[in-house]
């Protein structure tokens, strides 16, 4: 009784040792998305610089939110898209501008670290460097939807109740440009823009009766579609190639008026505690093979140069099957979306959710 | 000497009594009257350009200007309303069952069972009734089993889903206050009611009814208000139709943004729902003390 007391006691002893150590120990804090920080490459992020990781998975609204109700707080590195640092920025007042000279910019593809750079200007500062990019575009069963090539074929009357999509932002946009419409010509024309919303709303509201219902975590999409509860869906492609994995009949499709390219990026939030860990990790996950470990948790590509040669072959394949040389140019890349737009939009999402 | 004494005697049971009452006060203080008034104050502003606010009425006014959301709020009270009245007229038989009819452990037994879906969170029993009720659910694929129906069936995302959910999560808080308000009232007033001549209704309603009045207001405001500001049921129930007056207030907080617009909101939910408490209390005529205590 009293040697296993003195065990418990010493085990105490160590444990509040261990605590106490991982308290003085540099910690990161990262606000980021599912599958974007997998436990493997945290570990050695942490063999290697002894600085802990601190995940908390989010999207991009919730993002926002988090940092503008703390204007700019509570964390030290954060993954918003590319397209929505610069309007936030302006709005909220929430990040500090890059130093380019922490960053290694060799392990970047050229040309998207320019396109973020650029995209993610506010006042002549870049607030924002790419990590992984991916596409919206179409997940379709080719058993019982073999017919949906484009976002509008959704709304055939052949799938009364079988199709899913989500009620926000990139749903209009792609709906828009699927009527032949170009929203992001209208980015700089409110009155425009808001015209082609109109026309979009009606297209949707008309479109309800399709759809079983608007998902809102990639899981809630996936099990919709496992289920055969719906034959396609607006999603991303990665949840397609998952889906493909359980059923081969399942996969992504990018449609014929373009899948809707995004990059979600890095951002350091104005408050932040430890910028120079920011800077390690960014460096950290973009060697080439890290980044290729990334692309195997998350399903995505990454920026980094180079690490497409470490993917896994099955995943090349799938996206090679997703995209031929066409559909890679055809994809529509989300410009920086100026303040204000998201007003319009919202009004938009509201009455097709109160729609009949 | 003994003057001062007593003067100062006064003193500390003040204190005292301060000090006891600090926790309440300072719970009710910083945690339900300064959030509110925090939340008034964010209302009032409107957004005039990036990062600039000035005050005004702009967001109360978009309540009213814009049909989608005075609808949503109307949909909601009214909702709400239907619940409440479901509510009570199932809760009551079974209170009655539980307080009346059953004697020793068989009671405590049957009030217990009402009480064990509730030591699962919210969310759980949600989840619980969407496996149930969805089209490859355990219903649909029952009824398909025994042959009544051809295809699936799709319970889920309609009115009447998000009704059997509200009724369910919220059954408990009326089903405790009558139960025991109906414990206390004397069984002899009961058999003298029917020695008078009365039948099984007028008993019914000339003397259990006012007994039971006070718990069944304060059932129903309860109800009521849980109902109103209930998120993940209607959310997780409703699916694409779904249209609760909270989610708006969520969406206009996290996906918009627009925390004046979201504090407009939840002033304006606060207000028009306890109006509405208060309409309901004038109309049964009871006092608010009374209904509570």
């Amino acid at each position: 009784m009293n040697i296993s007391r003195c065990r418990s006691l010493i085990a105490v002893g160590f444990t509040l040792c261990i605590t106490a150590q991982s308290v003085n120990a540099e910690t990161l804090r990262l606000l980021t998305w599912g599958g974007y920080a997998p436990k493997i490459v945290v570990d050695m992020f942490k063999a290697e610089t002894g600085i802990d990781v601190e995940v908390t998975k989010s999207n991009n609204e919730d993002m926002i939110a988090k940092l503008s109700a703390t204007r700019g707080g509570g964390f030290d590195l954060v993954q918003p898209s590319q397209d929505r640092i610069a309007s936030a920025h302006a709005e909220f007042n929430i990040y500090k501008p890059i130093d380019m000279s922490q960053i290694d910019n060799k392990l970047f593809v050229a040309s998207m670290l320019d396109a973020t750079l650029k995209s993610s200007m506010y006042e002549g500062k870049s607030y924002g460097v790419p990590h992984i990019w991916g596409t919206s575009g179409l997940i379709v069963n080719s058993e019982q939807a073999a017919n949906v090539k484009d976002y509008t074929d959704l709304c055939n009357d052949t799938y009364r109740g079988k199709v899913t999509y989500r009620l926000k932002r990139p749903t209009l946009i792609a709906f828009a440009f699927s009527m032949g419409l170009d929203p992001f010509a209208a980015y700089d024309d409110p009155a425009e823009y808001e015209k082609i919303m109109l026309q979009v709303q009606d297209k949707l509201i008309s479109c309800k009766a399709n759809v079983k219902a608007y998902w809102s975590g990639g899981d809630a999409m996936k099990n919709l579609m496992r289920s055969n509860e719906t034959v396609a869906a607006m999603a991303w492609d990665a949840g397609g190639w998952q889906l493909n994995d359980d059923n081969k009949a399942i996969s992504f499709v990018a449609p014929t008026s373009g899948a809707l390219g995004w990059i979600d990026a890095f951002a350091i939030p104005r408050k932040s505690k430890n910028e120079s860990a920011a800077y390690k990790w960014i460096n950290f996950v973009m060697q080439p093979k890290v980044a290729a470990m990334i692309t195997d948790s998350a399903g995505n590509f990454t920026a980094s140069k180079g690490a497409d040669d470490f993917v896994n072959a099955s995943l090349r394949a799938k996206y090679k099957a997703s995209f031929d040389t066409a559909a890679i140019d055809n994809i529509k890349w989300y410009p920086p979306v100026p303040a204000g737009l998201e007003m319009i939009e919202g009004k938009v999402l509201d009455r097709i959710k109160a729609a009949k | 000497m003994k003057t001062i004494g007593t003067a100062n005697a006064r003193t500390p049971i003040k204190l005292g009594l301060l000090l006891l009452l600090c926790p309440i006060l300072l719970w009710l203080f910083l945690l339900v009257i300064l959030p509110q008034l925090t939340m008034l104050n964010i209302s009032l502003q409107e957004r005039v350009a990036p990062r600039i606010y000035e005050y005004g009425f702009s967001n109360f006014i978009a309540f009213f200007t814009e049909p989608l959301y005075w609808n949503t709020f109307l949909r909601t009270a009214i909702m709400s309303i239907i619940a409440t009245i479901l509510t009570l007229i199932i809760a009551f038989p079974i209170s009655y069952y539980i307080a009346k009819m059953l004697r020793g452990r068989a009671k405590g037994l049957l009030f217990v069972l009402c009480l064990i879906p509730f030591w699962v969170s919210e969310l759980v029993r949600t989840y619980g009734w969407m496996i149930l009720l969805r089209e490859s659910g355990v219903i649909s694929t029952f009824l398909q089993y025994i042959g009544l129906v051809d295809g699936p069936i799709e319970f889920l995302y309609t009115d009447a889903t998000i009704m059997l959910g509200l009724v369910y999560s919220s059954m408990l808080f009326m089903v405790v206050p009558l139960t025991s308000t109906l414990d206390s009232l004397d069984d002899s007033y009961i058999e003298a009611g029917y020695d008078l001549g009365g039948n099984g209704f007028s008993v019914f309603w000339h003397i259990v009814v006012p007994h039971a009045k006070p718990a069944i207001v304060s059932g129903c405001i309860v109800v009521f208000m849980l109902t109103l500001g209930n998120y993940l049921t209607p959310i997780l129930l409703g699916g694409k139709s779904s249209l609760w007056f909270t989610e708006q207030i969520f969406t206009q907080f996290i996906t918009r943004f627009n925390w004046q617009q979201g504090s407009a909101f939840g002033v304006l939910l606060l207000s028009i729902s306890s109006l509405i408490v208060w309409l309901g209390l004038k109309l049964s005529r009871q006092s608010f003390s009374k209904v509570m205590s």
